[in-house]
Order: C-alpha cells, then structure tokens, then sequence
C-alpha cells in the first residue's frame, strides 16, 4: 500500500508495516567490472564480482550475506543501495525497478534505502560537525522537521546512545564504537524502509561491538527496518539474522534461514566455513575435526568453471566441473547449489541431481546432461 | 638470571636452568606525549616456558602490542620510557644494548605482524627478505639461503614455492602473505615466538589454515610461543595460558581452562558475554559492557575497570580508590579484583554463568 509513494510522506511519517512482504526482489544480477588494457582500452576481461544472484528480502527481517573476502558481497551491498549500477538483472524495490534509474531519479528513493559503512573512521567527513553529518540527509532530500533540524538531530543523537551535546563536535573527538552510531544516526535520520549495512561491526572492539548489535536490533523493532546484512564473523551473523545467504565467488551457493543452516548446513562450502570459526571453548580443542579448505578463493577475472567451488571441495567429482549445481530448494526455504549436499536425506540428493539435469542453462552448456 | 654471564648468541645447546624461558617482571612502557604520559604498560610480569603457548586478550588500546614490541626491542630509543625486566633465557633485554638485541632478533626471537602487507618490503621479492634475515644469523651461500627460503615456503604450504619465492609479496594473497611472513619469521629456528593478530585480517577459513599452521610449526621446533589477539577463540584454539588485560596491566592470568570454565574477574566476563557464541543456543540478547575503554592518559583512579563493571558497589569503594593487586586466588590463577571469592562465585554462578 505504500510501494511508489515515496514522494508524498514526511519524514517521522509512520508507515503502515506489512511484516512479511516482499519489500526488494533481485533477479539474476550480474556485475562484470571490466578490465581495460592498452592504448584503445579495449576491454581484455572483467572481474565477475557478482554473476547471476536471484534473492528476496521481504519485510522486517534481516537477510544476511556471508563469504570470504572477493566473494562479492560488497559489491551486492552496492548494487542493492543503487551506487553502483548492474550489469545486467534486475533489482525491484517496493515493486519499481530501480536496476538502471539515473542518478536523479534515484534520489527520493535514496530515502527509503540506507547504508551503515564498515569504516566509522573513513565514511565520516572530519571537517563536519556531528550536527551537519546527521543533518545532512534532511537538507539533500529538502525534508522540513517540525522543530527544526537540529531538534531533529538530538533526537536521533539520543535514539542512537549518545548525547544531544555532542551536536557541535567533530567526529574525531570520538571513538570508534561512538563514530559507527553517529554514522547509524545520519542512516535512520530519513526513516528508510531499508538498510544495507556493511560489515557494522567489524572494525569494532568486542565490548562495543556486542554494544552495536544490540542497538541495531532495538531499532530494528522499533521502526521495523529491514536490514541486509553483510558480515564475515558467521557468530555475529547467527546473532543478528533472520535468513543467511552464503556467497562464494559472485554465487549465492546456499540461502537458508538461521535455524536450518547452522543446524543442518547443506553447501560443503557452508560446512567448511562454519567448521573454521574458531570456538571460545577449551574443550574443543582436542578435538581435531575442522575441515581445512585448501588454498584461496581462487581469482573471480577467471573462476572456475561449473560450480566454482569444486577446485577446493573434498566432495567434487567430475560432474562438479562440467555442470553447475543450480541453486535449488531441498528443504522448505532451504536453497543450495550442490551436486552432492550434505546433511541431506537420499531424496533431496536426488531432487538436487534431477534439478542439475533440468536446468536450462547448464543443460544448454552441456548437451548432454 | 641465574647464570647471566653466558651470553646468549654463543650457547648453540641451550643449558636448562629451571628458570622460565621468557620471564617478564613488572614492565613499564610510558609514552610521554604533549598531553601527559601515556601508560601503555604499566606493570606486566609473567613467564613463559618453551614449548608452551601464552595468549594475550585485550581491547584495542589495552597495551596488548606494545608489550610485544618491547620484548622485541622494537620501540624507539627516547620516544619510550621502559622499565622493568625481560630475560629471555637468562639475558635481560631491558638493559642489554640495540645490537645485542638486534642480533637476537630473528634467531632468538621473531615477530608476525598483524598485516603482512605493511610488515613486507613491497620492493624486494619474498624469497630475498627471507635469505637476507637467515644470511644474517647464518654464514651461508646465497645459493644455500635460496634454498632454506624455499623449503620454508613450502613448509608453511605455499604452492610451487620454488616459483613463489621470487615473487613480490603483492602477488600473494592475504593468505599467502601471512604465510610468507610466518616463513621468514621462522627461517631461523627462533626459540620464542611473538604472533601479534596473526589472523585478524584474513577471512576464517585462511585464518584456520593458520592457526592450524602455527600449533604444528611450534610442535615441531618446541617455540615459546605468544599470541596476542582480542578474538577469544583464536586463544581458546592454541593458548595453554591467557592473561587477559585491561588499561595496561593484566588483570587475570590462568589457564586456559580456567579463563573459560572459571573466570573470575567481571571484565573477563564481560568479554565472554558480548561475544555471540556458535556453539551455544543463540541467546535474544548479548551482555556488553558499558561505556568504553579508558583513555590511557586518564586510567581511572583505583580499579580502572571501575566505571564500566557492574559490580563494584560491592567493594564499600575501594574499587574506586585502591588498585587491586594480581593475587592467587589459588591454582595458579591470578586475578586482580576487590570482590571477596564468596561474592565473585555467587555473581559468576548466578548472574554470568546461565547467561553466557
């Protein structure tokens, strides 16, 4: 009932929230950054930072996206947010695609859509006061408040736990767990339906970073925000979300929600990762049961064919590398991407195999299949 | 300390003189800076055997690397105060002078730093900054040198290493770096160890090669090993003992076992409940601790963790007042706080114990 209507309301404008729905649905989305060389530019490769994500948030939840570093999980942070523009595929957001829109139409829904940066170091400017940086999303979106601006501002200052005083000083003057919730005050300052959050937390101390989660989940209830998460610490993602999607290479390999891919992960990339947290248990230590990935993620300007993930798998064989497992759903809202699934009774082993022989695109790579 | 006129450089066979390998008493390291001094360190001791590994726990700004840096001899002449004592197997490192300490770098001791981008030469390729540290301890060939720093890079496992080991270390990945760095940190058999956030900057699945890499590393060459990090599993995988410090001083050491079974200091608490835990039920809520860190120019007066702890009402006010003492609560587990051990049990038991 709100989808469109982005103009029209102002900014404590309580919407009416449909916990549930879908609020942003992404299809096949792809970014290529291309690799120029030479004296023409001619473009010689692209590195595929995301190739072909398919995923929903819907309403009131918190869908986090995991992986290791280069997986492109960044770079699906950007496209959500519209700051970087998609390959191709499509982003819809509250129903309107918003995949190409130019810069100035994209403006008013930059409203709806929030970003919290990983950096609270480098994402603040050091020569604005506090007051101007939180203050700066009502004077780009010409947003009048009932008692002013700064009013506005205080009051977001102390939404977020810190002081109203504080509105005159630099961001300097605080510390790293101070600076990341001034950076939340400017996110929440227009009310976004949206907010995109770049690893929060991890540039933070254990003390404070326990202190940020806790907040972003109190708010998280009290405006019924929708967060996409982006984290690599998977003890904080199982914390804080609601759904996980698990990234390797520019590939969503498994989307599941919280209970079912800790508990029962399906993806051997998923086992892995969750077997490598280390665990604050002394008992644990005995005993040896991690599964060592070997090497690195290998280069996303020429990944591995088919599922890309079969250079470090233990479990691969040789259909691994001709066809690629289509992402599909085993248990209910449980995806994977996997030839060969862990934790997974004999009959979705096999819908997973009879789907990799379904699938239009790998059927049109391999005739055969 | 018993013997110290064996110097050290010309004992090949290491005699045992029953005392720890490393032991550290009372170091200070205080900056002095336009603003006031700044403690960093303000009063460590502890010891360390070979073959075992210490773990040091702490936020940022604990003085957790700065400890590190003075054992190494690694701070600058004049811009740091330090007193106190380091004997690394007999020698103190506090009053021996810059070349003595210099040429026990590498050899005796060795470093890995937190990112190996920063720590490596970006001119020279990895094999040449692991043959220069060995040539310096070792009178060898430039060709026998070469070919150390290729078995060491296979030893850390980096593949096709007679090919890697003329490659620039921005050639490497995050992974491969940190490799490289352990390699050349152990070119030269050191005898103790200091890894300073060796995994921090690397995703967990490197990070577990790592680890894995250091525990089999220092089975094999019987190191004295410190590791410093502010990540809670990363000590519980390879820490024997843990000191856990806060505003430069250590405010519990023990076992490992006991730091996570039997913690008795609310900081040490505090650390445990604000971290999510994957191996537990996921709790609704996580525990942080108040306000944050002191500034080292201003530790608070009396316990400085006394602003932030929940429990020090309890002490009639000498957590405001008096700084509490390192003291053995028994079994080698020291922890400096003003709570009786009937109130510490009952706050541990009841109020920390079923949350965490």
């Amino acid at each position: 009932m709100t989808t469109a209507n982005t103009e029209s309301t102002g900014v404590p404008g309580v919407i009416e929230p449909k916990i549930g729905e879908e609020l942003l649905s992404v299809e096949g989305l792809v970014k290529h950054f291309p690799i120029r060389k030479g004296l023409l530019q001619r473009q010689t490769g692209a590195v595929q930072a995301v190739d072909g994500l398919t995923f929903n948030v819907t309403r009131g939840e918190t869908l986090s996206l995991v992986g290791e570093s280069g997986c492109g999980k960044t770079t699906t942070g950007r496209l959500l947010t519209r700051l970087l523009e998609p390959t191709s595929g499509r982003i819809v957001f509250e129903g309107k695609d918003i995949s190409h829109l130019s810069e100035g139409k994209m403006r008013p829904l930059r409203r709806d859509v929030q970003m919290i940066f990983q950096d609270p170091y480098g994402s603040l400017n050091p020569r604005h006061t506090v007051g101007k940086i939180v203050g700066a999303p009502y004077k780009l979106q010409n947003v009048k408040t009932e008692q002013g601006t700064k009013k506005a501002v205080q009051e977001l200052l102390e939404l977020v736990g810190l002081s109203p005083e504080h509105y005159n000083r630099y961001p300097h003057e605080f510390s790293g767990g101070q600076r990341q919730r001034i950076g939340i005050a400017r996110t929440l300052a227009l009310r976004p339906k949206l907010i995109v959050a770049d690893e929060p937390v991890s540039a933070l101390d254990v003390s404070i970073q326990a202190q940020v989660v806790n907040l972003l989940e109190d708010l998280q209830s009290e405006f019924d925000l929708t967060y996409v998460m982006i984290a690599h610490d998977l003890s904080v993602v199982r914390h804080v979300s609601d759904r996980v999607a698990v990234m390797y290479l520019g590939k969503i390999v498994e989307l599941a929600d919280r209970v079912s891919l800790y508990e029962k992960p399906m993806h051997p990339y998923t086992v892995a990762l969750l077997s490598a947290v280390p665990i604050p248990d002394t008992k644990r230590k005995a005993k040896q049961d991690r599964i060592r990935l070997q090497g690195d993620v290998p280069s996303p300007i020429n990944p591995p064919p088919a599922c890309r993930f079969h250079t470090r798998c233990w479990k691969a064989q040789e259909i691994c590398k001709t066809i690629e497992p289509p992402l599909v759903e085993l248990a209910p809202g449980h995806r994977s991407a996997c030839h060969f699934p862990e934790n997974a009774t004999p009959e979705q082993e096999a819908t997973a195999q009879a789907a990799a022989k379904e699938d239009p695109a790998t059927s049109k790579q391999n005739p055969a299949g | 300390m018993t013997e110290p006129q064996v110097s050290a450089q010309d004992t090949v066979q290491r005699i045992d003189r029953g005392e720890a390998f490393l032991d550290v008493r009372d170091l200070k390291v205080h900056f002095p800076t336009d603003d006031g001094v700044v403690k960093s360190v303000d009063g460590i001791s502890f010891k360390l055997e070979r073959g075992r590994t210490l773990g040091i726990v702490g936020e940022s700004g604990s003085g957790k690397s700065v400890t590190s840096l003075s054992i190494m001899g690694l701070h600058k002449p004049g811009v740091a105060r330090i007193s106190g004592e380091i004997f690394l197997d007999g020698q103190d490192l506090i009053s021996s002078s810059r070349e003595e300490v210099r040429r026990l770098r590498g050899k005796r001791m060795a470093m890995i730093f937190q990112d190996p981008l920063s720590a490596m030469h970006p001119f020279y390729t990895v094999g040449h900054q692991i043959v220069e540290a060995y040539r310096v301890h070792n009178d060898v060939s430039k060709q026998v040198a070469r070919k150390h720093a290729i078995e060491m890079l296979d030893r850390v496992g980096i593949p096709q290493p007679d090919k890697r080991v003329d490659a620039y270390p921005h050639q490497f990945s995050g992974g491969m770096r940190q490799r490289a760095m352990i390699a050349m940190a152990l070119s030269c058999d050191p005898d103790l160890l200091i890894a300073d956030e060796p995994t921090t900057a690397l995703d967990v699945t490197v990070q577990a090669q790592i680890l894995d890499l250091i525990r089999d590393l220092q089975r094999e060459f019987n190191s004295a090993v410190i590791i410093i990090t502010h990540d809670l599993g990363v000590v519980a995988e390879l820490a024997d003992e843990i000191q856990v410090m806060y505003a430069g001083r250590a405010i519990e050491y023990s076992s490992a076992e006991d730091i996570f079974d039997r913690p008795q200091h609310p900081y040490t608490w505090g650390l445990l409940g604000s971290m999510p835990r994957i191996d537990r039920e996921r709790s609704e809520r996580l525990i942080p601790i108040k306000g944050a860190p002191p500034s080292l120019i201003n530790v608070p007066q009396g316990c400085a963790f006394n602003p932030r702890c929940n429990y020090a009402h309890l002490n009639g006010g000498a957590s405001e007042t008096e700084r509490p003492e390192l003291l053995d609560i028994g079994g080698g587990h020291l922890v400096a706080c003003h709570l009786s051990p009937q109130e510490r049990t009952k706050a541990w038991e009841t109020d920390i114990k079923p949350k965490l």
